[in-house]
């Protein structure tokens, strides 16, 4: 989901920076309210942050042929909320653009926007959605990484699909074809994505079930149900 | 539980390495050589743009690039490392933990009604999940 450093023609470099940096300020305010409230979750949040710092790293192979990565904020969006997931989204993407120049800054607004804000919300509000129904938390889980971390990449390729229209498709030609690079592509991640997060949760609810009744999303859920 | 975790592990190992075979070899290029195997989605992007946009150019290029591929490496390893050390510290605390309170609480039910069976107990106490 990384677009490259430079590939974005400069009006959507800006367009995307621009409408991520709310969410940033928005995140960090969450971050903060929440360690200041309750400061035992920090080991929470650095599973979470370490969780998405590994996926992120981790290029699997995929049934098109071609290499991509999950990228792991499904899990912080389940715990903290998906707000909370964009500052550490934002660490991981500084880390790979300016070290690795895998993506870049001056499409750091739209790589953001993908990884850290899509995602992250899409994840929260399937996960919402399947605990209102009532349905088996793994499997909320389950749904809510995998298909944010399929959001992300579709994103990517609405990104794209806008910056470079087909000259004979237009969007809908050039959706196609990255969608096909990046979405299909995904599939198979998403779901070890998903496989990996339920894994992560199981422990969680093992070792940290106390921590767990006091987050957003999972102490109502508990209380519910 | 302890097996369930397991044929979850087991499925994503699967999910991993099927598609090395599943995957169709790469398309023959232009030049009659077949393309990279397994290269990067990133890098197919970049290319489609190219195609769909030929006269497109960069316009920014990165501060710092890693010396070579190895470097490359090297630096997702110590990201991936890093996160997974952050993991496995948290693991081991917790297990850690969790056997410190059943002791705690084995030494609180019955100080006196059996001491040395508390020792053979430890390690058969029915998992929380």
């Amino acid at each position: 989901m990384h677009i490259m450093e430079g590939f974005l023609p400069p009006a959507h470099a800006l367009g995307w920076s621009l409408a991520a940096l709310p969410f940033v300020a928005l995140g960090v305010r969450s971050l903060r309210r929440q360690l200041q409230a309750q400061p035992e979750q920090r080991m929470l949040l650095g599973v979470a942050a370490a969780f998405s710092f590994t996926l992120s790293a981790l290029k699997l192979p995929s049934v098109t042929g071609s290499c991509s990565h999950p990228t792991g904020v499904g899990l912080g969006a389940l715990l903290f909320g998906p707000a909370a997931m964009v500052p550490v989204g934002l660490v991981v993407l500084l880390f790979q653009a300016l070290l690795l120049a895998h993506g870049g800054l001056t499409t750091l607004g739209a790589n953001l926007f993908s990884m850290a804000i899509v995602g992250p919300f899409v994840a929260a509000g399937l996960f919402r959605a399947g605990r209102a129904l009532a349905l088996p938390l793994s499997a909320c889980v389950f749904t809510a990484a995998a298909l944010g971390d399929l959001a992300t990449y579709v994103t990517t390729a609405i990104q794209l699909a806008w910056a470079f229209p087909d000259p004979a498709g237009g969007f809908a030609g050039s959706f196609a074809k990255f969608g096909a690079i990046f979405a299909i592509t995904q599939i198979p991640l998403a779901i070890s994505e998903g496989l990996l997060t339920v894994l992560v949760v199981n422990a969680l609810r093992r070792f940290n079930a106390e921590e767990l009744q006091k987050l957003p999303l999972f102490g109502q859920r508990e209380v519910k149900a | 539980m302890k097996l369930r975790n397991w044929l979850i592990l087991a499925a994503v190992v699967l999910l991993t390495v099927l598609p090395l075979w599943l995957a169709a070899p790469p398309a023959i290029g232009p030049d009659g050589i077949p393309g990279e195997a397994f290269g990067g989605a990133d890098n197919k992007a970049q290319e489609a743009i190219s195609e769909i946009a030929p006269g497109y150019r960069p316009w920014f290029s990165p501060l710092i690039e890693p010396a070579s591929g190895e470097i490359a490496s090297l630096l997702f390893a110590l990201q991936a490392a890093l996160g997974a050390g952050f993991i496995g510290y948290w693991l081991g605390a917790s297990v850690t933990r969790e056997r410190l309170h059943r002791e705690m609480n084995e030494k609180a039910a019955g100080p006196e009604a059996a001491p040395p069976a508390s020792n053979l107990s430890g390690k058969n106490t029915a998992h929380a999940d």
